[in-house]
């Protein structure tokens, strides 16, 4: 026990291992220096009148904020030089309620500051932990009590009482089930089928090759997506159908996904990729022409679309999937076939 | 005299002789709580969660969560006739059409901003005081639990409004819950009820965020209350402050007016901050809709780090058996968090463990973080890991407002955070060791006056005081630690201990040796008497000096030596 006796010397405590330095005269407090509003009845008046005074701002910032409330109409806003037009609503009102909070505040601060006996006090801690013949008393009741009960002896009972109360929370885990239906394919699955055409987001107009010029890149989804929103009233099949189409100088493309030089991916360096982000599913918007790289503006995940749309910095670990398209009888970008694989983030079932 | 105070007397009466409140009154209205500016950031947590909760109340009577679709016909010209969802549109109708409710909004967001922040500077408090020591961990890890709550919630309330950044944050969170292995998509389409971001997610999180999550928080923070009250508040050490009192101010009057008073500060700023700075002007965003988004989209800051996180990380995915591993977002996204409040949360176990004593006395006195240097490390530690994360949240707005190359700062980022936080531990290890060698060395030597005399012989020295009480105090209330043994082999009746249960006592005692073996220890009851002495005699005689310095002749010629080194015991 020497070493903890060692160990703790110097702090000032009751425990008997505490020693205490001679010299440190610790329990006494530095003596309170009076305040001039102590000593002074000019400075206490002068304290009071502040006081009083907050308290009455306070009472006017309320009076002001429902007048502000009534009188000013809330589309009414205030030029104010370099900031901009501002609700003068919403200025007036947090003014005049922010201030009525603030000054109570502070006039009751400035209250116990200043006029409230301003001393130090001590008080001794005690013990938290009970006397030993309570705990004692406790435990023993606490026996008695299971003693009584049988829970110890009486094993059958004890132990179907805990299978019981281990599967009783079963059902609240089962009502869960309807939360939401099974995945089933849903991922795997998006509108495109083959033939179907690329439009516009928003315009929702078909597509010609001639629209897009070299360097340009456009927001398509498939043509029935509008009408499947409507049908669905969600938005789920425009938070996975979506694609871009950007067209290459076909010499600056590297490599595709798939195709043959008979029925290449591409139309005529028009190539339609998945819009959604293969890390979590931001929608993918920021394209730089020059270097053909389009970088997902929520963790930068960066893809070369000269290169079938590979990584090449950030976060995500797949490519974006390729939409193989050609033109219809009419002259508009169609879809050659549906996406090979699943868009957006990658999840356990995936192979 | 006032109508309040005459009242009192039957007005305690009455409330006694149906609860016996005279007892409870008694014992608690005039309790003593200690004063330290640092006492008020958990008071700032507090009360920013009253201010949510009220201005929360009235957001819930006009808001309507529900993803319906409806076609915007508000006072907002540049939105109108735009399809968007009924959240969308009641929020707008909130800031634009009600009076006064833009501005209970931003109160709502700017408290939320409040609530998490003071959290977050109230357990750095704790922590590197040792406020979370015996018998204060239960309040800790409550807190820990308050602070976890804390993000989930605020993220909850961000996300309710259904506009373009906080459909985007959520379309992440899609991508976080799709990432955990085997369940990931039954969890997903669970929560959404279908595919993302389907037709009835908000009108769940608004269960959630409305009474849920507040109602957990709200328990929490009353026990983590009564339990502050009825262990009584830690001190910081000083003269006359003890660990068996408290030193402070009674509960009536002046922590009533004090703290009472501070509430009304914190209100009243919150909501001038609301009158007067915008916060989350969902107007500007738009609509959520999952094919747009914006560049540069941040989230609230306090989800900044976990956003880092998800940014720096490699690409790292397995593909095995027909299944797929996304590392690249489960690691960042569901395990960074909760490893993090994890290791927090059982951070006081650990050093109970390695603390010779711990178990045998409360702490009550605060630890000056120096005088626990691998505590502060680890606490430096950890704040460095979160603030390079958090960095990396940023990492697209730090490229463009100083010009870097975005990649760069992500390699950078992804290197940084296995090497800066244990440089950081170093520093601040060594830093706080200095420290206590400082302390040292004012005890043997006292306080430099910075007062220079020059000595018959020419040398220049500096004249030394002795420490007020007061600093002498402080000084002295560090503990030396020393670190736990390793056990024999056998114990003392000769039984030999199992080879587990040995190799477990060497571990902790290694452990305890990495927490303690570099103390500085304080001197010695002796040594302090002798320095005393020392340091009045040489501090009298430089007084002499510089009052008749031609006519005395110093004894020895020295008063004193600054860098004389304090005799360290050897080890």
């Amino acid at each position: 026990m020497s070493d903890t006796d060692n160990a703790i010397a110097g702090e000032t405590g009751s425990s008997t291992q505490v020693v205490k330095p001679p010299f440190v005269a610790n329990p006494d407090l530095p003596p309170h220096g009076a305040r001039r509003t102590d000593v002074d009845p000019k400075a206490a008046k002068r304290a009071e009148h502040q006081v009083a005074t907050c308290f009455g701002l306070s009472a006017l910032a309320t009076v002001a904020f429902c007048i502000c409330y009534v009188q000013i109409p809330i589309d009414a806003y205030l030029p104010i030089p370099f900031f901009g037009a501002w609700s003068a609503s919403n200025l007036a009102l947090g003014l005049t309620f922010g201030l009525a909070a603030f000054f109570i505040g502070v006039g009751a601060i400035q209250w116990a500051k200043k006029l409230m006996f301003g001393g130090e006090v001590t008080q001794m801690r005690h013990p938290l932990a009970s006397p030993p013949e309570a705990r004692e008393e406790a435990l023993e009741q606490f026996w008695a009590g299971a003693d009584e009960s049988g829970f110890a002896q009486r094993k059958i009972v004890r132990r179907s009482l805990l299978m019981a109360m281990s599967l009783f929370p079963i059902p609240l885990i089962v009502i869960l089930r309807d939360l939401g239906p099974l995945p089933s394919d849903s991922l795997y699955t998006t509108l495109w089928r083959p033939g179907m055409r690329v439009v516009l987001d928003p315009t929702e107009a078909p597509v010609r090759p001639s629209d897009i010029p070299v360097g340009g890149i456009v927001s398509g989804m498939p043509s029935v997506l509008p009408a499947v929103q409507e049908e669905q009233g969600t938005l789920n099949a425009r938070a996975k159908d979506v694609v871009i189409l950007v067209r290459l100088a076909p010499e600056d493309i590297k490599s595709q996904q798939g195709g043959t030089s008979s029925q290449p991916w591409d139309y005529q360096g028009i190539m339609c990729f998945s819009k959604i982000c293969t890390h979590v599913g931001c929608p993918i918007a920021l394209y730089e022409q020059r270097t053909h790289h389009l970088l997902c503006p929520c963790h930068q995940s960066t893809f070369d679309l000269a290169d079938s749309a590979n990584v090449v910095f950030g976060p995500a670990a797949r490519r974006l999937p390729q939409l193989p398209i050609t033109v219809d009888a009419e002259g508009f970008i169609v879809a050659q076939t549906a996406f090979d694989q699943p868009v957006g983030p990658s999840f356990w079932e995936r192979a | 005299m006032s109508a309040v105070v005459d009242k009192a007397g039957p007005m305690l009466e009455a409330l006694d002789e149906r609860l016996t409140l005279a007892n409870y009154v008694k014992r608690n209205l005039r309790k003593v709580f200690p004063d330290h500016w640092t006492f008020m950031l958990g008071e700032v947590a507090l009360y920013s969660f009253i201010i949510l909760l009220l201005s929360g109340i009235y957001l819930s009577l006009f808001f309507k969560p529900s993803m319906t679709e409806v076609v915007y016909n508000g006072s907002y010209a540049p939105l109108k006739g735009l399809s968007m969802s009924e959240a969308y549109a009641s929020t707008l109708d909130i800031s634009f059409d009600i009076r006064g409710g833009l501005l209970l909004r931003q109160i709502h967001h700017w408290a939320a901003m409040l609530f998490v922040a003071s959290m977050s500077i109230h357990v750095m408090r704790v922590f590197f005081t040792g406020a979370f020591r015996k018998p204060r961990e239960i309040n800790w890890s409550i807190g820990v639990g308050l602070l976890t709550m804390g993000f989930v919630e605020g993220f909850a309330g961000y996300s309710l409004p259904d506009d373009l950044l906080s459909g985007t944050g959520l379309r992440i969170a899609e991508g976080i819950m799709l990432s955990v292995p085997v369940v990931g998509t039954y969890i997903q389409f669970f929560v959404f009820g279908g595919e993302f971001p389907g037709d009835i997610f908000i009108s769940r999180l608004y269960g959630v965020h409305i009474l849920l999550l507040p109602g957990i928080i709200l328990l929490l923070i009353t026990a983590h209350l009564m339990i502050v009250w009825y262990q009584k508040h830690t001190q910081y050490p000083g003269k006359g402050r003890t660990n068996d009192n408290v030193v402070g101010y009674p509960v009536l009057p002046v922590y009533a007016a004090k703290a009472g008073g501070f509430f009304f500060v914190v209100f009243g700023i919150t909501v001038l901050m609301a009158g007067f700075v915008t916060i989350n002007p969902i107007w500007a965003y738009g609509p959520y809709t999952p094919d747009q988004i914006t560049a540069g989209s941040q989230p609230d800051w306090y989800m900044g780090w976990l956003e880092g996180a998800l940014r720096i990380m490699p690409n790292w995915e397995t593909t095995a058996w027909g299944h797929t591993i996304s590392w690249n977002v489960f690691i960042p996204g569901g395990l960074v968090m909760g490893l993090v409040l994890t290791a927090m949360a059982i951070y006081p176990m650990i050093e109970a463990k390695v603390t010779r004593g711990y178990k045998d006395q409360d702490h009550d006195l605060l630890d000056r973080p120096r005088n626990a240097p691998v505590r502060t490390g680890l606490g430096v530690m950890s704040l460095t890991f979160y603030i390079l994360l958090w960095i990396g949240g940023g990492n697209d707005i730090i490229a463009k407002f100083f010009d870097l190359s975005i990649n760069q700062i992500t390699w950078t980022l992804r290197f940084a955070i296995f090497i800066v936080p244990p440089l950081a531990f170093v520093a601040t290890k060594r830093a706080c060791l200095g420290l206590q060698r400082k302390d040292r060395d004012k005890l043997l030597h006292g306080r430099e006056t910075g007062t220079i005399i020059r000595l018959p012989d020419g040398e220049f020295t500096e004249v030394h005081a002795p420490l007020s009480e007061e600093e002498k105090a402080v000084i002295l209330s560090k503990t030396d630690h020393i670190p736990l043994e390793a056990p024999a082999e056998t114990d003392a009746n000769g039984v030999a201990l199992s080879k587990r249960k040995l190799k477990a006592a060497r571990r902790t005692a290694h452990l305890s040796r990495w927490f303690y073996d570099d103390n500085i220890p304080k001197p010695t009851p002796e040594e302090l008497a002798a320095a005393e002495a020392h340091i009045l005699h040489g501090y009298e005689e430089g007084h002499l000096v510089t009052e008749h310095r031609d006519s005395l002749e110093p004894e020895g010629g020295v008063l004193h030596d600054p860098n004389a080194e304090p005799a360290e015991p050897s080890k």
